[in-house]
């Protein structure tokens, strides 16, 4: 903040203080012309008040706050652009992006302050950052097979991962169930691994421009029948005419894609509304948006990885 | 000859009579909703599917109808009435007013409307849209113009320190409205706030506190002021007393909205602030405590049978705990375990239900037999039972929210040594809260089973007495030396 504004509030804040203990001061004294102890010479609607003097333990505990407060002043940042003796901070201030905030973590450390998040952070990489490093060297697959490891994957799911794909990681509405061994972008570790480093987007087209509610009723028929549902045959005749725009993506037998995150259609699998015919009308209608973020800059790849091996395990048993 | 005939004037008790009639409906449809979102949280069903039943919008509705509608219709009825009687005057003017007390509950009614249906600001306590916002400000300057313009007229020579903090609340709670409520309209029912990031957010807690600070502690002081030496027939214990901390209160409160935003990207010397203030802040709120229980000394004997000084006096005791508590969360390391649990829930309550409503319950009993020509409340027994109710209930619920916000606090910030993860996921916690919220919904009910048992006194107190016509004599004129025949 400019000096002018750090001048404003260090000038307003001292003085405010300052009127405080005359305040105080000024009522320590009996200024009243009437004898302590006795009534005051107003009365209102039959209500008298004493001049009393205020409790002295009182004044005392007015006096400690008052000087804690000039003194936490000192010490810590709150007097505008004065930094406060301690050097401390609770994160960086002022950073607009990931790289500002690495700079000023670095900048901090050398110059000596104290930025409480970067320490804490940096206290529990110190603890925690080997265990982490020592798994990460370990392929996936062994990880898997391994109680501790999973034991670790699954608390760091839960914590990170739950939110969506549930606490039993078997997904919900929109959000993949990562219990069966049906994969939108493969189930090899190294394809988990991207998934969560690099996040996913899934984008199914809307075609309601292109299909009339006739057409995309037959579509929807026939993708149904595509994992052996009872349908009636002729809507899903006609629905096969036109499924040569689905096949781009989805294959001509229906068995999707992994590249693109294609959906099976074949497996009675289903990612939205449990396969009723009115949910994939809608999937048809209006096209559907998947996205699953990227962790990279949150977890780091040593997390990912043990992240990974829990997901990997779950698909094995 | 005005001086050998005092010329009376006539107190306009109706305006009082209505607020006080509206403060105990509102307080049952208040706290009633707060029942019905607290049994929300244990029973989601409750909402029936049903968009305008859901907690999101109810819970707003509950905030609004115990600060605005119950409470602020407390402090608008007792302020005209104690302004009066320590004034020696009748009303600046009667038709304003009635403007106050009917917009206002034209306001309120609005709230009922538009919140359930889903229109918001989404500021917090402020969730009301513009074009109400704008009816709020209008009924408040009249509210101001009333009340000062009262003042001005007075015939005595002092101005009561009960007037002090009415007049204080007035003042800042129009010009906290009004800032916070700078919006740009997008259209009648939507608008959007004029500032922007953590500017906004320092705007709304500076905003926020100061309700808090000003309509719910230092308007209820004022009432405070006049009920409690009046039940209690002692003075007040020391004059010197509030004169500081009445000083001392309204301008640290003002600096106190940051710890509402401890460890967010609002700048650090901005919290520090807030939190040196909101500490120092503990010692004249005490002051009031003091001044209050204090003004008891001598007369302790008549809370053995007098349950409308029990209400007074326990208000206070909720008033000293809840303002020990406030500057203790206000510090970052204890918020740091605090913030986002229901241990701040609980702490609003404690001054909410067990500081605000106990004084409003306490002086309404004073206030509405005397209103209406009696000398006392229908029946004096049932108070005490509903002294009980609300202590129990208060009790219940503090208590309650204090274990389970303590407990999500520690359980949030849990981490397992192995491996530096979180011991617990937030529904843990939440699953463990159960319990403590289904302690909280009893107490409620005791709270609520309360309200309706005054309600019922009120109206036999009121069925059988009649509107009270007070007036007061006013003072020999006294006649300039040059009017005077030579």
């Amino acid at each position: 903040m400019s000096s002018f504004w750090s001048a404003w509030i260090i000038v307003l804040t001292l003085a405010f203080l300052v009127a405080i203990i005359w305040l105080l001061r000024w009522n320590m004294k009996n200024y009243t012309g009437i004898k302590e102890g006795e009534l005051m010479d107003h009365e209102f609607d039959g209500i008298v008040e004493y001049n009393n003097p205020m409790p002295t333990w009182w004044t005392y505990l007015f006096w400690v706050c008052i000087v804690w407060g000039f003194l936490y002043l000192a010490l810590y940042p709150g007097l505008g652009n004065f930094a406060g003796l301690l050097g401390w901070t609770s994160s960086n201030q002022e950073v607009l992006s990931l790289e500002e905030s690495e700079q000023a973590t670095a900048a901090a450390r050398e110059a000596g302050l104290i930025v409480q998040y970067d320490r804490e952070m940096q206290q529990a990489e110190e603890v925690f950052g080997p265990i982490f490093k020592a798994y990460a060297e370990r392929p996936i697959k062994e990880l898997a097979q391994d109680p501790e490891a999973l034991k670790i994957g699954q608390r760091l799911f839960l914590q990170n991962c739950a939110q969506c794909h549930g606490s039993n990681a078997q997904g919900g509405n929109g959000f993949p169930n990562l219990t069966d061994d049906d994969w939108l972008y493969g189930g090899e570790p190294e394809d988990i691994v991207y998934s969560l480093v690099n996040g996913r987007r899934g984008q199914m087209p809307g075609w309601k421009e292109q299909f009339s509610e006739e057409q995309i009723t037959e579509l929807a028929v026939y993708v149904l029948s595509l994992s052996g549902r009872k349908v009636d045959p002729e809507l899903a005749n006609a629905g096969k005419q036109n499924y040569a725009v689905c096949a781009a993506c989805h294959g001509q037998d229906g068995k999707g894609n992994q590249q693109i995150g294609a959906p099976n259609l074949t497996d009675n699998i289903w990612l939205y509304g449990g396969g009723s015919q009115a949910s994939i009308e809608e999937t048809l209608r209006n096209g559907r948006n998947g996205v699953m973020p990227a962790w990279d800059d949150i977890l780091g790849e040593d997390k990912i990885h043990i992240i990974s091996a829990y997901v990997y395990g779950l698909s094995q048993e | 000859m005005s001086h050998t005939s005092p010329q009376q004037m006539e107190y306009n008790l109706k305006v009082v009579r209505q607020f006080a009639v509206m403060t105990v409906v509102w307080g049952i449809i208040g706290m009633g909703l707060g029942v019905f979102i607290a049994a929300q949280l244990i029973w989601p069903e409750l909402n029936f599917d049903t968009p305008w039943l859901t907690y999101s919008r109810l819970r707003p509705l509950h905030t609004n109808a115990v600060i605005f509608a119950f409470s602020t219709s407390a402090l608008m009825g007792t302020s005209f009435y104690i302004v009066q009687k320590t004034c020696r005057t009748n009303l600046f003017s009667d038709k304003l007013a009635a403007f106050v007390f009917w917009s206002w509950q034209t306001v309120i009614v609005l709230a009922v409307i538009t919140l359930p249906l889903g229109f918001t600001s989404s500021k917090e306590y402020a969730e009301l849209e513009w074009p109400i916002d704008i009816l709020i400000a209008l009924s408040w300057i009249a509210y101001v113009i009333v009340f000062f313009g009262t003042l001005m007229k007075r015939n005595t020579s002092h101005i009561y320190v009960a007037n002090w903090f009415y007049g204080g609340f007035i003042v800042t709670i129009a010009v906290l409205h009004i800032v916070n409520s700078m919006a740009i309209p997008v259209s009648f029912t939507k608008s959007y706030s004029l500032y922007a990031g953590a500017v906004d957010a320092m705007v709304q807690w500076w905003y926020g506190h100061n309700a808090v600070g000003f309509l719910l502690t230092a308007g209820f002081l004022g009432m405070m002021y006049y009920f409690v030496p009046k039940q209690a027939e002692r003075p007040v214990y020391s004059y010197r007393l509030s004169v500081v901390h009445f000083w001392a209160l309204i301008s640290l409160y003002i600096w106190a909205g940051p710890h509402h935003l401890h460890y967010t990207a609002l700048p650090d010397w901005t919290q520090s602030l807030g939190m040196v203030m909101s500490v120092i802040l503990f010692v004249p709120s005490w002051g009031g405590m003091i001044n209050g229980i204090m003004t008891l000394s001598g007369a302790w004997h008549k809370l053995k049978t007098d349950p409308i000084l029990r209400f007074l006096i326990v208000s206070l005791s909720f008033y000293g705990m809840s303002t020990f508590e406030g500057p203790m969360m206000a510090i970052k390391s204890v918020n740091a375990l605090s913030h986002y649990t229901d241990w701040t829930i609980g702490h609003v309550h404690s001054g909410a239900l067990g500081w605000v409503a106990m004084i409003t319950i306490g002086s309404m009993y004073y206030l509405i037999p005397r209103l209406y020509n009696q000398t006392s409340m229908y029946n004096v027994r049932w108070i005490n039972t509903h002294f009980w109710l609300h202590t129990i209930g208060v009790v219940l619920y503090i208590v309650a929210l204090w274990i389970s916000g303590v407990m999500q606090g520690l359980m949030w910030r849990a981490v397992n040594a192995e491996d530096g993860t979180l011991t617990y996921s937030f529904i843990e916690s939440v699953e463990a809260s159960y319990p403590f919220w289904f302690i909280r919904f009893v107490g409620g009910l005791f709270i609520v089973a309360g309200m309706l048992l005054m309600a019922y006194n009120t109206f036999r107190t009121i069925r059988q007495g009649s509107p009270t016509v007070e007036y007061v004599d006013l003072p020999a004129k006294a006649t300039k030396p040059a009017e005077q025949p030579a």
